[in-house]
């Protein structure tokens, strides 16, 4: 019995919905799973509200005209509680992690031969074994994930694409959905709801790794063909596959790099999509990235980016400061600089006109008999809520 | 065909990219992280125990295969749930402690008042 309570933690892992590529979990392995996300929740709904104290009690009295961001951080540095939880959120990650490793990796050649039945020969994988890995995501393994989206242990692995879609229910607590796929329903109940006659008959997902927002894309549009570009072979890989036991039929998985997608001509897709994926990228790589998304669009068609909330003049210093938690030790070091940077500006250089720029919000879209609905949520993690700003350009139709 | 893969060395392994410490003594940074990471296997030791419990409640009888294969009621898992919370408010209470005392920051020690106590002038 809940002792004179109403239960307000994240679900059993085992609501996670199940799909041809899921692991195999033992029940050990689901509890610690289950533990993880209760971890994750504490950290955020019980130890960090008290950071926010320490920093007006004890903090900001003594750095009292912080600059920026980075000046908050700085001082947050030499607090304990900020230590604390700073060393419990990322041991957690890290305790993530191992924990999903071990689930993919035991049982990795079963992974393994998986994908390779239900992708060989496939003319809807297109692997380029020669394509460069861009230094954004070589030289560090982003949000602390050992290999990153791209390195195989061996030939034609898929395991650490396996071990980034167990972990998803793990760092949001759920948040994102059966699927991991609540960014990708919240693009297309923001795309009916605000474009209903859009019928896309093709449409471009950069950065999408395995896919899981744009299925649900693919799922809403089941006349469109949908190529979703990943520099990592082991997420498209297990992508694909993972499609296809969903019973997806119209993705083409295809591994180049964003800032580089010459083998599409102008204009070629109706919709070209990016799900938080910008922050893992550069300075030097976004605007390629932006003037390709520009390029291959078609007129009348919609460029949409999601991702975290800018850092605006409006928003309190201290929040700035632990959003970018994650940029210094979480392993996601572009995060910083990306979110102070004019998004409306690169899009204008880009070949955007003001009036063609389109704003918006959206907060992921769960089955909330069981997921918890973060959008409306008041447990703030911040950097990690399921909810997202909506940066895109709608080309004027010819 | 046999793969040069070693789960259990692998699991672990670090990521790339310097790992940061937060404590000024990092040593307590690792027993942190060691206690957490004993914390987690008590927490999945009890999931277990609460499932055989469930099953033997519900058939008399438990198998490893049904551990494995037991899925709980959304009232069970919601218990399960809530064990949980209680469970890391428990561990982690010093944390709630140094979050109340943030708003009391002037507040006396027990030393302090039997000081005050011992006095017999005002």
């Amino acid at each position: 019995m809940l002792a004179n309570r109403t239960y307000d933690g994240p679900p059993d892992y085992r609501n996670v919905g199940l799909h041809g590529m899921s692991p195999e979990t033992s029940h050990d392995e689901k509890a610690r799973f289950n533990f993880l996300a209760h971890l994750n929740r504490h950290l955020a709904g019980k130890v960090l509200p008290g950071v926010k104290t320490a920093y007006e009690v004890r903090v900001a009295p003594t750095h009292p005209t912080p600059k920026s961001r980075h000046d908050v951080r700085k001082a947050l540095l030499g607090d304990p509680l900020f230590q604390h939880w700073s060393a419990q959120r990322r041991n957690t990650m890290e305790l993530r992690q191992q924990a999903g490793r071990w689930v993919t990796l035991r049982q990795a050649e079963d992974l393994i031969t998986k994908a390779r039945e239900m992708t060989d020969g496939d003319p809807r994988l297109k692997l380029d074994p020669d394509l460069e890995i861009p230094p954004y995501l070589a030289k560090i393994d982003h949000h602390c994930m050992p290999g990153s989206y791209h390195d195989e242990l061996v030939p034609g692995d898929v395991t650490g694409a396996a071990n980034y879609d167990v972990g998803i229910f793990v760092t949001t607590g759920g948040g994102l959905g059966r699927f991991s796929d609540g960014g990708g329903q919240a693009v297309v109940a923001w795309m009916e709801k605000n474009r209903p006659d859009f019928a896309p008959k093709r449409i471009l997902d950069i950065g999408g790794g395995l896919g899981q927002n744009v299925v649900p894309i693919a799922q809403a549009y089941p006349d469109a063909d949908v190529i979703c570009v990943d520099t990592g072979a082991p997420v498209l890989r297990y992508g694909l596959a993972r499609a296809k036991s969903m019973g997806v039929n119209n993705i083409t998985f295809v591994q180049a790099n964003a800032e580089d997608l010459s083998m599409f001509p102008d204009g070629h897709f109706d919709w070209v999509q990016s799900t938080m994926f910008l922050h893992e990228t550069s300075v030097r790589a976004m605007p390629k990235i932006m003037k390709e998304s520009y390029r291959l669009l078609a007129p009348g068609g919609m460029v949409m980016h999601v991702e975290q909330p800018q850092y605006a003049d409006d928003m309190p210093l201290y929040e700035q400061a632990i959003r970018d938690w994650d940029a210094f030790y979480n392993n996601e070091p572009f995060w910083t600089k990306m979110h102070e940077l004019d998004l409306d500006q690169w899009m204008l250089d880009a070949g955007f006109a003001e009036e063609e720029l389109v704003h918006g919000g959206v907060a992921a879209v769960v089955d909330t008999e069981l997921f918890p609905e973060h959008a409306n949520d008041e447990v703030e993690d911040y950097g990690r809520k399921a909810a997202w700003h909506i940066t895109g350009g709608e080309k004027k139709a010819a | 065909m046999r793969m040069e893969i070693d789960p259990l060395k692998l699991a672990g392994a670090k990521p790339r990219g310097k790992r940061p410490f937060f404590m000024e003594d990092t040593d307590v940074e690792r027993v942190m992280a060691i206690t957490m990471a004993v914390a987690q296997e008590l927490a999945v030791m009890r999931e277990r125990l609460d499932t055989i419990e469930r099953l033997l409640e519900r058939d008399g009888t438990v198998t490893r295969e049904a551990i494995e294969s037991f899925v709980p009621s959304r009232a069970e898992a919601e218990e399960r749930g809530a064990w949980t919370q209680e469970y890391l408010a428990r561990i982690l209470r010093i944390y709630q402690q140094d979050i109340e005392s943030l708003s009391v920051p002037d507040e006396p020690t027990s030393e302090d008042i039997g000081h005050e106590l011992a006095q017999d002038n005002d």
